[in-house]
């Protein structure tokens, strides 16, 4: 007995290596949330759980893994995932799939893969290891560097055409670029140049794109085109009330008034199940994750540490906020997924990577410290 | 060791970041308050409205789908209608396991196996489609049946839907299309378009012919019916409706007699034919063989059907009409002589002696007929067809006078014809060449290249339609107007029609003196040529050219003997004809592929049609008309 006990014992220890359990803690309840939701969108049906339920589990395995490797590895990585991301997106551009209308999608054999996917964690990844290995002698035309080497990924993906993962790794790349330590005014200036180009890009926005952002000014105009999805989500929320209609009871969700109601309106379904205090709770947990994040961004050891940790950590709120802020009607429809709550295995892979980055560099912040 | 500057440098550095991080920290509480302000403001501020729209959304907005327009041929013959059936139609998120809920279907309802494989192939299709028929064209008594059990079904329904139909079957099948299923890629087009809401309740649109073209026309405006459904998401009842519009009526320039005609001359036999109207680019008949059955695709092709279809290798689906490409052969004579007359490299009254062959650099051409034509002069070039006559004018005028003139007549050119996946076909040219080939050798244009140009062989390469058009403008004097489909479009409802103008599409640069002439060697090949056997007694006068195109190259010496060449390896039978003469009222070609000599199969079957269409000789074995019922068509304009 004693001698079965103890491998189990180490085996735990050893699982357990590495893993920040605060953020273990966080993500696992965010994903339980995600579970439940799912089983009421999919009307009760246990083959969408069973299979969000495997996707979990190769997320899970995944992050463990990446926690165990060292942030010194990972730096190894950063420029050969960044050129091998650009070189798919190249290839997407030249010879992907088409599906729905977007050049997104490439077939590997076994099956199709979004390389946009994989620039999200790539980009922030690579402009840290080049802001790391800059550190000492940063100029204002390593920034400028930086932003080609944003710029040239968010504008192929811009080009698929894919506005809302454009935003998400066009987003990740800025805030490594804002903590490596952007000068102020120039973000001031960057800003004030961004706002003042809007008027000048719209008319380069696809019609249907225009189409969406005019939507969110009035949903009433279109109520059986694009205002549908804002209306009815809206109502959705709205309906939901302070405590909610209660778990499973949803009837916007169940009578068919969400449309991708298990993937980017999932969170209509949650708010209208759990109402006020369901939104607040979700609210909580996202903001104990992110700034979890930031602490460890904080006490990291190296630049390259720092930047990547704070970028991360960021990304959840993008993904977070711009969800939310397009199921509630207050952004305009992007297809964008509600962090570790929609159905999705690459979305989630991605996540939970990233959080596989967070613990490892969390667990190294002390032994490299010069 | 870290010089002390260096260490404050580095302290600061981190101090900033840590600065910076907090900055990100406020931005996002502030962000999150924003984002609970809006969910206070929805859910405590409005949550009385929205809780009451909510309540209001047991009021569904149901589309209704509109009747699709009818498709008429030029005498007003129905060749695409309407007719309303039930299908039984589930919800697959609504039910736990398809497998279970087809197997208990079965008890009530016949579903044969390959009911089972259409809906497994629409779903792997559809991923996102709410609901997807499992049977189609439920009998009366089936829907009754299923009517009165639906209470142990959830996830089941009967729906009432319109269904196209075809009376004439196979006939004209590539000019009517097919219908398919919406797909994902089809819905992203439409919501680029911005005419996704017109196709909500929309499940099957044109994938090909008329059908695919005129979409937009046969189609309709959407209508609306506010539906009080229960909990469940049933309907209980109608509170309003905005009527769905139907969609136009399409009258084809095609006369579907004259292709019944045509396609009953073919037979079996593969091929192409092409009939225009010359003074308007109106299309007569379009045949391309074999061809299929669209009614078997209208609620969902039978994947078998399918398989079929796409890997036979005559490729049924492919419209050769439009789409394949075939050498002219003789057929490009007339052509290659009104480029001789305008360009003035021949008179009419020149001859040449016709050996037998023809020796350019070393290399024999020879003619088709062993021992040659003898003295030929421009008139008996046509009527006979000599092959040596034709390879000295190729020599003499070069390769870029023959592109440079043949292109007015539409020679590798999309014509422009109002039907999807035209071919551009090809006109060879020294530029040409130098594009379609990657090697340098393989660039540079030989002048010994020119000379099977001349008798339509080499790099030609050329759609029926194209040389349809070529033939109705040569007949039409030099005037080409783009070849059409539709004649008119109707909203029926409304009383108002609109006409396809004839549109003007080239006018060829060649003296009329010079068109008369060839038009002129034409008739003489119907009245003492080579198509003179196929025309004997006809009651009409008319033009016309036989053709052979070789679809395998032969050695110098040796002799094509057709017994012994594999039927895919033989000839292809060429003819293009325009009649009457005086005042061309049809202009055609026909392809016959590995048809062998044009005399023999491609002549009788323009023979057929130009009878019918002049004189409504209707050949023995032609089907009569279907019955003209009435399709069932809801009243819901």
């Amino acid at each position: 007995m004693e001698l079965a006990r103890l491998p189990v014992r180490r085996i735990g220890q050893r699982l357990a290596e590495g893993i920040d359990p605060t953020l273990l803690v966080l993500i696992v309840s965010l994903s339980m949330l995600g579970l439940a939701t799912l089983f009421s969108a999919a009307y009760q049906n246990p083959a969408r759980l069973v299979g969000q339920l495997a996707n979990l589990g190769v997320a899970v395995a995944a992050m463990w893994c990446v926690a165990q490797v060292a942030p010194q590895t990972l730096l190894r990585f950063a420029l050969p995932a960044y050129a091998i991301g650009l070189a798919l997106l190249v290839a997407v551009a030249l010879f992907g799939d088409v599906v729905n209308g977007a050049r997104r999608w490439l077939n590997i054999g076994i099956g199709r893969f979004q390389p946009s996917e994989m620039m999200k964690l790539a980009l922030p990844l690579m402009l840290a290891w080049y802001f790391h290995k800059n550190e000492s002698t940063l100029r204002l035309r390593h920034f400028a560097l930086a932003a080609l080497l944003l710029a040239v990924p968010v504008g192929l993906i811009l080009r698929q055409p894919d506005l809302g993962t454009a935003a998400l790794v066009g987003a990740a790349g800025f805030y490594v670029i804002f903590f490596a330590g952007l000068n102020w005014k120039v973000l001031g200036g960057l800003g004030a140049l961004g706002a003042a180009a809007v008027p000048l890009l719209w008319p380069f926005l696809h019609a249907y794109q225009q189409r969406r952002v005019l939507t969110l000014l009035d949903p009433s105009t279109d109520p059986l085109g694009a205002g549908y999805h804002i209306i009815q989500s809206t109502i959705a929320v709205g309906s939901g009330g302070l405590s909610g209609k209660g778990w499973l009871n949803g009837t916007q969700a169940h009578l068919e008034f969400i449309p991708e109601r298990d993937t980017d309106f999932i969170f209509a379904v949650y708010s209208e199940e759990f109402g006020l205090i369901g939104n607040v709770v979700l609210l909580i947990l996202y903001a104990l994750l992110i700034g979890r994040g930031l602490v460890i961004a904080a006490n990291a050891a190296t630049v390259f540490t720092r930047l990547l940790a704070g970028a991360i950590s960021l990304m959840y709120f993008t993904y977070a906020f711009v969800n939310m802020g397009m199921v509630s009607g207050i952004l305009p429809v992007v297809g964008v997924p509600l962090p570790f709550l929609s159905y999705g295995g690459t979305a989630l892979l991605t996540l939970f990577i990233g959080t596989g980055i967070l613990m490892s560099v969390n667990r190294h912040r002390k032994l490299v410290q010069s | 060791m870290m010089g002390s500057a260096e260490l404050r440098n580095h302290e600061r550095e981190v101090a900033q970041f840590q600065l910076r991080i907090a900055v990100a920290a406020f931005a996002v509480l502030a962000a999150f308050l924003l984002l609970a302000g809006r969910f206070v403001f929805l859910q405590v501020v409005q949550h009385d409205i929205y809780r009451a729209k909510a309540e209001e959304n047991r009021i569904a907005i149901v589309p209704v789908a509109p009747n699709r327009g009818l498709i008429v041929d030029r005498n007003g013959a129905v060749i695409a209608r309407n007719y309303s059936g039930y299908t039984l139609e589930i919800y697959p998120r609504r039910v736990e396991s398809l497998e279970r809920t087809i197997d208990e279907l079965a008890q009530l309802i016949e579903i044969q196996p390959r009911d089972r494989a259409r809906f497994n192939k629409m779903l792997q299709e559809a991923r996102n489609a709410e609901s997807l028929p499992i049977r189609t064209r439920l009998s009366d008594e089936e829907a009754a049946k299923f009517a009165a059990n639906r209470f142990r079904y959830d996830g089941v329904e009967i729906k009432a839907r319109l269904f196209r139909q075809y009376p004439y079957g196979d006939v004209a099948a590539h000019v009517i299309g097919y219908m398919g299923r919406v797909t994902q890629d089809d819905q992203a087009r439409f919501e680029q378009e911005g005419s996704s809401p017109n196709y909500r309740g929309t499940d099957y649109i044109g994938k090909a012919g008329v059908e695919a073209s005129y979409e937009h026309e046969l189609h309709g405006t959407t209508g609306f019916e506010q539906v009080e459904i229960d909990a469940a998401g049933r309907r209980i009842r109608t509170l309003s409706r905005t009527a769905a519009i139907s969609g136009n009526d399409v009258t084809l320039t095609l006369d579907i007699r004259l292709q019944q005609v045509a396609e009953l001359a073919f037979g079996e036999r593969r091929g192409a034919l092409v009939a225009i109207e010359p003074s308007t680019g109106g299309v007569l008949a379009l045949v391309s063989k074999p061809g299929f059955d669209p009614n078997q695709f209208v609620d969902g092709i039978d994947p078998q059907y399918w398989g079929e279809l796409n890997k036979s290798p005559d490729k049924p689906l492919n419209n050769r009409a439009i789409s394949g490409v075939y050498p002219p052969g003789s057929t490009f004579k007339p052509f290659m002589a009104l480029a001789a007359l305008q360009l003035g490299k021949r008179t009419a009254r020149s001859t040449i002696v016709d050996p037998g062959y023809f020796i350019f650099g070393g290399r024999r051409f020879r003619d088709s007929k062993p021992g040659g034509h003898g003295i030929v002069d421009l008139h008996k070039s046509i009527v006979v067809s000599s092959d040596v006559y034709y390879y000295q004018l190729a020599n003499d005028m070069g390769i870029d006078a023959i592109a440079g003139f043949m292109k007015h007549f539409g020679f590798g050119s999309r014509t422009g014809i109002d039907l999807q996946s035209e071919a551009a076909g090809v006109l060879p040219s020294p530029e040409w060449k130098t594009k379609r080939f990657r090697r340098l050798a393989d660039q540079k244009w030989y002048p010994g290249e020119t000379i099977s140009i001349g008798i339509g062989q080499g790099y030609n390469a050329y759609t029926p339609i194209q040389l349809a058009l070529a033939t109705a403008t040569l007949a039409n004097g030099g005037t080409m107007y783009r070849p059409r489909l539709v004649e008119h479009v109707d909203r029926p409802r409304r009383g108002e029609r609109r006409y396809v103008e004839p549109e003007l599409a080239h006018r060829a640069p060649v003296r009329a003196e010079h068109v008369e002439f060839v038009k002129r060697a034409m008739a003489g090949v119907n009245k003492e040529g080579t198509g003179a056997r196929a025309f004997a007694g006809a009651q009409y006068t008319s033009g016309g050219k036989t053709g052979t195109a070789q679809v395998i190259a032969m050695k110098q010496n040796e002799k094509y003997e057709e017994s012994k060449v594999a039927e895919r390896f033989r000839d292809h039978s060429l003819f293009i004809a325009f009649a009457p003469v005086e005042s061309p009222r049809i202009a055609l070609a026909v392809v016959v592929e590995n048809g062998g000599f044009g005399a023999r199969a491609a002549a009788p079957i323009a023979r057929a049609v130009l009878d019918y269409f002049l004189l409504g000789k209707t050949p023995a074995g032609m089907d009569p008309a279907p019955e003209d019922e009435d399709a069932e068509q809801e009243g819901n304009d």
